[in-house]
């Protein structure tokens, strides 16, 4: 006989199993935006932080009378060979280390721009300079990241690049209370440099800032033009229809070919700057110029006719009616969409690697016609590298990449709640 | 220089507005016929007419600046030797401009170059003042004809609309412009490149290796390189076989995550569980590159190892996995429009014949959405094949074919990136081998994103 009860609880215990399914599927997704997050975060913020270590700097040992720095300029500070001099300062914090060996190994508790902080000190106090200062220098990588525990201390000495001996300095060091944690602003201003604990994003901060202008001046108003022509005036012909399957094929072709244009038409026929965000802003505007034109048109088509036809009862051309009243009417939508577009040109790598923007660039660009990295690109040069101290700074980089990136879609998302009428 | 000049315009572009509109306004007050169009527009007409040409002016002179430069400059080492090279030109070039700044890389500075330098500032300046005086006279006297021209009788609305619907136009062009490029810069490496390597050894060999192709220094190649070392199946088959890792993640996880936002899902959940998957979408794919290769990776590796089987370092299982997630959106979200464009009276019909929800879903609404869904796969497929940085921070870098997951794979992508990446010697095989690959992403993406768009407009016009 057949039992119908029975059956009834196979087929609930398998919409149970479907539900749970669905469920774990969701839940995958979630769960895996958090462990990204976290994991980048926890492996990213202390980037933001740095250890200094403090020594007694005896300035009275380059010229007696200290108050005479006042009268010197900060070229004449600049080129003063303080490098003995400063070498000396450092060995001053362990006077009874004779080994030559050793004081190698002490100096390089510090970063090897130490010369060049002393001076920087030195410029920056010039006004009132006592006999002996206590001036932070930045330690070395090893250290610093010793300091942050990312530096497993009980591995065997043969297999860790600090040696013994300096974890020993170090500490002592600490017990004195010379070791000091503070927040890393070169990070944020610096340009890129081969020495972890020196390197900073600012190069690459206002290299992407520079990009994302270019990209904004060119694909705004081309985007937006482009839309509402073929929106509001295209008449519907083969020709029309040809530009509008362009448009949506361009917003599916893989971002790397775009690069690949970048590099054979606006690299070697125009003949632009290599590594330049001039360049790289003509190629992700290329790029984000589908998104903007899609979007644009998307929100005129949700103007109403009745506006248009308004306007043109009272005498208003096609063109002052299109002008005056829908586009104005439309804005809220295409901002929206040419926020979205920059956020996805911010974030965007691959293209920027063939137009040569992955240079290794110390200097902070002042133009989008130096050479220049961007954030994304960062995130890849240092991804690559293999010294420890570049982990926490790739992670703060994106920490701060997604920053920008958040900022941006909330910008899109108020004006959006903000401006948008339903009609 | 030029920032400059073109603020000169436009304050002429300005005060040409400023004058026409007076005109017009005077013109009005003084005769008693009609004048036809708003006074703003004469403001307008004049400064249309100073600006745009004179801007296009400015264009050509500093698109030709660098080739007459070149040429000038560079003429005394062409009379020495005719048949200088590209690059040498360039690096002579390049020699010049930088002793001019007076950065000095060279120790010694032969008298040619100190005379082509000297040369060199004097055609700049030249051509610097040329400049200032060709734009700035041609947006003075065009703004005079301009302003002559203005009559009462000058329809000058029609004109400016005229105009502004010239420019719209040619902004919509620039589509079109940029897939010419696209097919353009492709197609003519991609056909140098076949001409060197029969298409066939591209396509179908078996062994890629494009670094040990090298030009000699007599300036040919070693033909014996060139037969073995293009071969783009095993990429082929890297492309394919992470994309189909990605599929294995992406496919389930996305369509049931779409399933239970469009139907088990209260309003209030799929508010905020549809923006957090959104996320996904938005993150840099070098974000995902760096976790895949710093965090995933390792994780692949260890568990593989105490299941017993060897993995390398950088997998393609964890390059795939990674891009798996990324893709989940792609999925979910085209698959929840297309499960909720299903009508509603198909669900409450088959609730009607006792059917449960999980039954509904997979009996009625999966086959009635699964045009739509399937494109959902394409187009996802599509992205899948065009990622690039997840493969290339986390996918390795040579080529063997191979279909073991845990094996080092490389795409089409990656190599391109690793052909390209920094300085390449144009016109060499291996870098026009990259645009080939480009080329053949390109079409491969174009043809999965028609047929996904065919498949999801066939499917829509049966409810509409």
């Amino acid at each position: 006989m057949f039992d119908a009860s029975a059956n009834l609880k196979k087929r609930l215990k398998s919409e149970r199993r479907f539900q749970i399914f669905c469920i774990t599927a969701i839940s995958f997704a979630l769960i895996f935006v958090l462990i990204l997050f976290l994991n980048i975060f926890s492996s990213g913020y202390s980037a933001f932080y740095k250890t200094t270590i403090a020594i007694d700097v005896d300035y009275s040992q380059v010229i007696e009378d200290t108050t005479q720095f006042a009268a010197m300029s900060d070229d004449e500070i600049n080129k003063l060979d303080l490098f003995r001099f400063s070498k000396k300062s450092i060995y001053s914090l362990f006077p009874d280390i004779e080994d030559r060996k050793e004081k190698k190994l002490l100096i390089r508790i510090f970063s090897i721009e130490y010369e060049d902080e002393i001076k920087q000190f030195l410029i920056k106090n010039k006004e009132n300079i006592k006999k002996i200062e206590t001036v932070y220098l930045t330690a070395s990588d090893d250290v610093d990241q010793v300091r942050k525990g990312n530096y497993p201390r009980d591995l065997p000495e043969e297999r860790r690049r600090i040696k013994d001996i300096q974890l020993e300095y170090y500490d002592i060091l600490e017990n004195n209370g010379r070791v000091k944690y503070v927040f890393n602003i070169p990070f944020l201003t610096r340009g890129d440099s081969r020495e972890p604990e020196l390197a900073g994003v600012g190069g690459s901060i206002v290299g992407s800032f520079l990009t994302i202008i270019t990209v904004l001046i060119l694909s705004f108003p081309i985007g937006i033009l482009a839309a509402v022509y073929l929106q509001e005036f295209a008449k519907s012909n083969r020709f029309t229809d040809f530009i509008e399957i362009n448009i949506n094929n361009l917003a599916a072709v893989p971002s790397i070919v775009f690069g690949l244009l970048g590099l054979g038409i606006i690299l070697n026929v125009f003949g632009l700057p290599r590594s330049t965000p001039l360049v790289g802003g003509i190629v992700l505007s290329l790029m984000t110029l589908p998104t903007i034109i899609i979007a644009t048109r998307a929100s005129l088509r949700a103007v109403p006719p009745s506006i248009r036809e308004g306007a043109l009862a009272v005498g208003a051309t096609k063109m002052q009616a299109v002008m005056h009243h829908v586009v104005p009417l439309a804005m809220p939508g295409a901002l929206t969409g040419t926020i979205i577009g920059l956020a996805q040109a911010l974030g965007e790598t691959a293209p920027l690697l063939l137009i040569g923007m992955v240079a290794f660039v110390v200097d902070v660009p002042s133009s989008p016609l130096d050479a220049s990295a961007s954030l994304p690109v960062q995130v890849y040069l240092w991804a690559e590298s293999a010294e420890r101290g570049y982990v926490e700074k790739t992670s703060a980089t994106i920490m701060l990449l997604l920053g920008f990136l958040i900022l941006l879609n909330l910008a899109a998302v108020l004006i959006r709640r903000k401006f948008e009428t339903k009609w | 220089m030029g920032l400059f000049l073109i603020l000169l315009v436009l304050t002429i572009g300005a005060f040409g507005f400023l004058i026409g509109r007076l005109k017009a306004i005077k013109l009005r007050s003084a005769s008693q016929k009609k004048i036809t169009s708003l006074n703003h527009y004469y403001g307008y007409y004049i400064a249309i007419f100073a600006i745009v040409p004179s801007l296009l002016v400015f264009l050509a002179i500093t698109a030709f600046q660098g080739y007459i430069v070149e040429v000038y400059v560079l003429s005394d080492f062409i009379d020495l030797n005719p048949n200088l090279l590209a690059s040498d030109k360039n690096l002579l070039l390049a020699q010049i401009v930088n002793t001019s700044k007076g950065i000095e890389l060279f120790d010694e500075i032969s008298p040619l170059v100190t005379d082509a330098v000297d040369k060199y500032i004097y055609i700049e300046e030249l051509i610097d003042t040329l400049t200032y005086v060709i734009v700035l006279s041609v947006a003075g006297l065009l703004s005079l004809v301009a302003y002559v021209k203005i009559k009462s009788n000058l329809d000058s609305r029609k004109f400016v609309e005229s105009f502004l619907l010239i420019l719209f136009f040619t902004c919509s062009l620039v589509a079109i412009m940029t897939t010419v490029g696209i097919i353009f810069s492709l197609l003519f490496q991609t056909l140098k490149f076949f001409s060197q390597v029969p298409i066939t050894d591209f396509l179908f060999g078996l062994n890629w290796s494009p670094q040990r192709v090298f030009v000699r220094d007599s300036g040919d190649l070693d033909t014996r390189d060139l037969q073995n070392a293009f071969g783009a199946i095993p990429l082929f088959a890297g492309t394919f076989l992470i994309a189909f890792i990605a599929m294995c993640v992406a496919i389930p996880v996305g369509l049931m995550t779409a399933i239970y936002l469009a139907e088990y899902a209260s309003p209030n959940l799929r508010d905020w569980a549809k923006p957090i998957i959104e996320i996904l979408a938005g993150i840099p794919t070098v974000v995902y590159g760096f976790f895949a290769a710093l965090t995933v990776a390792p994780i692949v590796r260890d568990l593989g190892q105490n299941a017993g089987f060897t993995v390398s370092s950088e997998s393609a299982l964890a390059a795939g996995f990674v891009m798996g997630i990324m893709i989940i959106p792609f999925v979910s979200s085209l698959s929840d429009d297309v499960i909720n464009s299903v009508p509603q009276s198909l669900r409450e019909g088959s609730y009607a014949m006792g059917a449960t929800k999980s039954e509904t879903i997979r009996k009625v609404l999966l086959p009635a959405a699964l045009p739509g869904i399937i494109g959902s796969f394409l187009l996802a497929v599509s992205r899948a094949i065009g990622e690039t940085m997840i493969v290339v921070m986390a996918a390795g870098l040579a080529a063997k074919l191979t279909a073991n997951p845990f094996d080092a794979a490389t795409t089409i992508t990656t190599q391109i990136v690793v052909i390209l990446i920094g300085d390449q010697e144009f016109d060499s095989p291996k870098t026009q081998a990259a645009f080939a690959l480009g080329l053949t992403l390109f079409i491969v993406t174009l043809l999965l994103n028609f047929i996904a768009l065919q498949v999801v407009k066939k499917y829509t016009e049966r409810y509409d």
